[in-house]
């Protein structure tokens, strides 16, 4: 058991966190969160699993800092989706989806 | 009690997740990989042009991901300030007289600036490069937005517009020229690949803190609205 | 030459995204529509290339795999530029006509539209793993700008839910490639199969392959996830629902598809393959049924894209460990099913909003007496509407011959009640559409005729759907080409 290899394992149970949240977690802003939260774990496993083989390894380190800028794009956009989702509807859930059917109009 | 239930299910579900993935991982940790990527790398570090090998993967072996990550912001910038209605920045919670976030301003905007553009530079051989002083130029933004600096430039419009795909557009143009010249997309011409990977840092530097910075101001709350296909209007 | 028509295929998209987003919605308009000229005339020019030479790969900044990354220009992939090429530009041109240019915020439809393109391109070009990933959020995040565009609370509603699904999605496949790339060293989709010809395989990358294909399903809608769809695809502008149905799914069950195809045979199992399968029949029954009950006209053709995924994922048992020749049948109908699908469900989509900006309402019942007013759209409708019912000659019909003949030559003959079912199904939905135009009411008579282009645009699209049948040889002989395994040219 290396140093590397704890993180990429580390970084599964984040992912397994994070999973759980984006699942579980009602209001949006939380499931954002948890979102990032697995984001890091999967980011962890990355750059873990390829360290502990061959030493420090550049290319998954590169990748994991292109892998956060869209991570960080992504929330973002959420973010401001959510902002503005809550303005309109002063809701910061997903409500129940309509039934199937669709037999009620909104 | 349904919820409840539901809990335990996606519980279970989530740890049996784990439980694979990381026998998974313990597994694959096991055995030596058979391509070694970082030996290569190394070999390949003379034609790069930079000294620091994860900006020369960036910005040289693989610049087409950070060419399409530039990308994804930059959609992320212009979807944010779509969702902008009207053309005020005008937030009345915004305006402040707190002598202690003007003092902290002033002492911690110069510092950050610096800051910034000391990231950019050790990008070329250090841990640091565009995204880094990027985002400390975003949160210099931040700052001085949150202290009641107007900050007109990131009114919703042509400056706006032009900011965001300043880094992108120089980018492209680099990448085009040398396809142009007859060799393949995004190669660098042989010679200027460190100067031309310097100007590229830059631009995107700003281009980065742009978006960032817009993503944060340019989303004010109104209730202009567009209505829906079909809905009676 | 191929050189350059490859960096035009990159740079106009690219570029066209940053020229549109200076513009406002006028300019924008005029400067997408030289654009999209250019976009088809190299997506043209290089399909007609590689259809001459073969296919071959291309070193991005001139560093081959696997240190830098590699496209892999082959007869499949140009081919899915070209439709791209033919759909999007269609969208395109409607959208112009469609979109209301006073208000402000339509000015970023334009960029939006470019880079969800180059996203597309990216996507069907794409042989590295993560480039792959990068590729498919930069359409996700696209779409999702799209519709969420001048939104109001439901269109933001349905645009999160994407937008989150999406990400679950990208992070689901990004663990995979993490995986692969711990495995293997390598991010190459060729040189993780070319190392696995060689050597036994090795324990522990089951999973990755796993993930990746449950992360693209999630993208593409697969039953039971695909909850996200109908919302988005119903509530955004009819042209972005149509390039979204005709697609954006198309591109992460691409991925999906390569996948399985190259790395399905070592990585995979039999019981996940018939699982897939089985999946995909629940999505083709479920979803048709589901579109036989929608009240809003966009909600049946929404359900209708969840069951026309279905049929896609029958790739997945239809081609592990049966014969070369099955797997060949699966593959040509599949992709058959990809393009016809696409053609139609944007000329039904097109035709759907048309109806829609006539009718004043979204609501199938609001339909009645519009066969007499607007029989051009709603012929449209109909057409692509025969290409889901797979009816001959068009190319549903061929789509699903072929996988019916594979199904069979397989000895899975449970595969054939699913096609037939969803045959019947879909001639349900859409007779239903029909049937409540043809009735009659009695105050019919405020009747809005849009302009002749944005009907004439569904009906090219509904009828190239319809003729594909009748040159589906030609169109898969292109993918059947050599490919030339050393390096770019």
């Amino acid at each position: 058991m290396t140093t590397p290899l704890l993180y990429a394992l580390a970084g599964a149970l984040l992912c397994g966190i994070g999973l759980f949240g984006l699942l579980w977690l009602r209001h949006l802003l939380r499931k954002l969160l948890a979102f990032n939260i697995m984001g890091s774990g999967v980011f962890l496993v990355m750059v873990g699993l390829p360290q502990h083989q061959s030493g420090p390894d550049p290319v998954p380190q590169a990748l994991v800092l292109t892998g956060i800028v869209v991570a960080i794009a992504a929330t973002a956009l959420a973010v401001v989706l959510i902002r503005r989702y809550y303005h309109l509807s002063g809701m910061s859930s997903l409500e129940d989806e309509p039934s199937p059917r669709g037999d009620d109009p909104e | 009690m349904m919820r409840a239930l539901q809990t335990l299910v996606m519980a279970l579900a989530c740890l049996a997740f784990t439980g694979v993935l990381a026998t998974s991982i313990w597994t694959i940790s096991g055995n030596p990989t058979p391509v070694n990527l970082t030996q290569l790398l190394t070999e390949n570090m003379g034609r790069s042009g930079v000294e620091h090998p994860v900006t020369a993967v960036l910005l040289n072996f693989r610049s087409y991901d950070t060419l399409l990550e530039i990308g994804v912001l930059v959609i992320a910038g212009i979807a944010g300030i779509s969702m902008a209605k009207t053309a005020s920045l005008e937030d009345p919670a915004m305006r402040t007289s707190d002598s202690l976030l003007y003092a902290l301003q002033r002492w911690f905007v110069p510092l950050m600036l610096v800051l910034a553009g000391y990231l950019l530079w050790a990008g070329a051989d250090r841990p640091g490069g565009a995204f880094q002083a990027g985002a400390v130029l975003a949160a210099t933004g931040v700052l001085m937005r949150l202290g009641g600096s107007p900050m007109e430039f990131l009114r919703p419009g042509l400056m706006l517009r032009l900011g965001l795909a300043l880094g992108f557009t120089v980018f492209l143009l680099v990448a085009v020229a040398s396809a142009i010249g007859g060799d393949a997309f995004l190669a660098y011409p042989p010679g200027m690949t460190k100067a031309l990977i310097v100007v590229i840092e830059t631009v995107l530097t700003l281009s980065i803190a742009m978006v960032l910075l817009a993503l944060f101001v340019s989303a004010p709350v109104n209730d202009a609205e567009d209505p829906e296909e079909g809905a009676p209007s | 030459m191929t050189l350059w028509l490859m960096a035009g295929l990159l740079f106009t998209p690219l570029a066209w995204a940053v020229l549109t987003l200076l513009m406002n919605f006028t300019w924008g308009r005029l400067v997408t529509w030289v654009g999209i000229v250019v976009q088809v005339l190299v997506s043209l020019g290089l399909w007609l290339a590689v259809s001459r030479d073969g296919g071959f790969y291309y070193g991005l900044g001139g560093w081959e795999a696997p240190l830098g990354i590699e496209l892999r220009v082959d007869g499949l992939a140009v081919t899915f530029v070209l439709l791209t090429a033919v759909v999007a530009s269609a969208c395109g041109w409607h959208a112009g006509v469609y979109i209301d240019a006073d208000k402000p915020w339509h000015r970023y439809f334009w960029p939006l539209f470019w880079f969800l393109w180059s996203g597309l391109n990216a996507v069907w070009l794409g042989g590295d793993l993560f480039n792959l990933y990068v590729g498919l959020e930069l359409i996700s995040l696209s779409a999702v700008g799209l519709v969420a565009l001048g939104g109001k609370a439901g269109a933001l509603r349905a645009s999160i839910r994407y937008l989150l699904a999406a990400l679950l999605g990208s992070l689901a496949y990004l663990l995979g490639v993490a995986l692969i790339y711990g495995q293997f060293g390598t991010l190459s989709i060729a040189g993780v199969v070319f190392w696995l010809e060689e050597h036994p395989v090795p324990a522990g990358s089951s999973l990755a392959l796993a993930l990746m294909v449950t992360g693209l399903a999630l993208k593409t809608a697969l039953f039971p996830l695909h909850r996200w769809l109908p919302p988005a695809h119903g509530i955004a502008k009819s042209p972005v629902s149509a390039l979204l149905s005709a697609l954006v799914v198309k591109a992460s069950f691409y991925i999906a598809a390569r996948l399985w195809l190259e790395l399905g045979e070592p990585l995979g199992n039999l019981a996940a393959a018939q699982l897939v399968g089985l999946l995909g029949s629940a999505a083709i029954v479920w979803g048709s049924w589901l579109a036989c009950r929608q009240l809003e006209l966009k909600q049946v053709v929404a359900y209708s894209s969840v069951a026309q995924i279905g049929y896609l994922f029958l790739l997945f048992p239809l081609t592990y460990s049966v014969s070369e020749s099955v797997t060949l049948q699966a593959q040509q109908g599949i992709t058959l099913q990809v393009i016809s699908h696409a053609l139609a469900k944007a000329a039904m989509f097109l035709a759907a909003g048309n109806l829609i900006l006539s009718t004043g309402s979204s609501r199938v019942d609001a339909l009645k007496g519009v066969s007499r007013f607007l029989p051009f759209s709603l012929f449209s409708f109909g057409l692509a509407g025969v290409s889901l019912m797979s009816l001959p000659p068009s190319g549903g019909f061929a789509a699903k011959w072929l996988l019916l003949q594979a199904s069979l030559g397989s000895g899975q003959w449970w595969w054939v009640l699913v096609l037939l079912v969803g045959g019947l199904l879909s001639a349900a939905y859409v007779f239903r559409i029909y049937r409540a135009s043809f009735l009659e009411s009695s105050e019919t008579d405020h009747f809005y005729h849009p302009p002749r282009s944005l009907e004439i645009i569904p009906m090219i699209l509904a009828l190239l759907s319809l003729g594909l049948g009748l040159v589906s040889a030609e169109v898969l002989s292109v993918m059947a080409l050599p490919f030339e395994e050393e390096g770019s040219p």
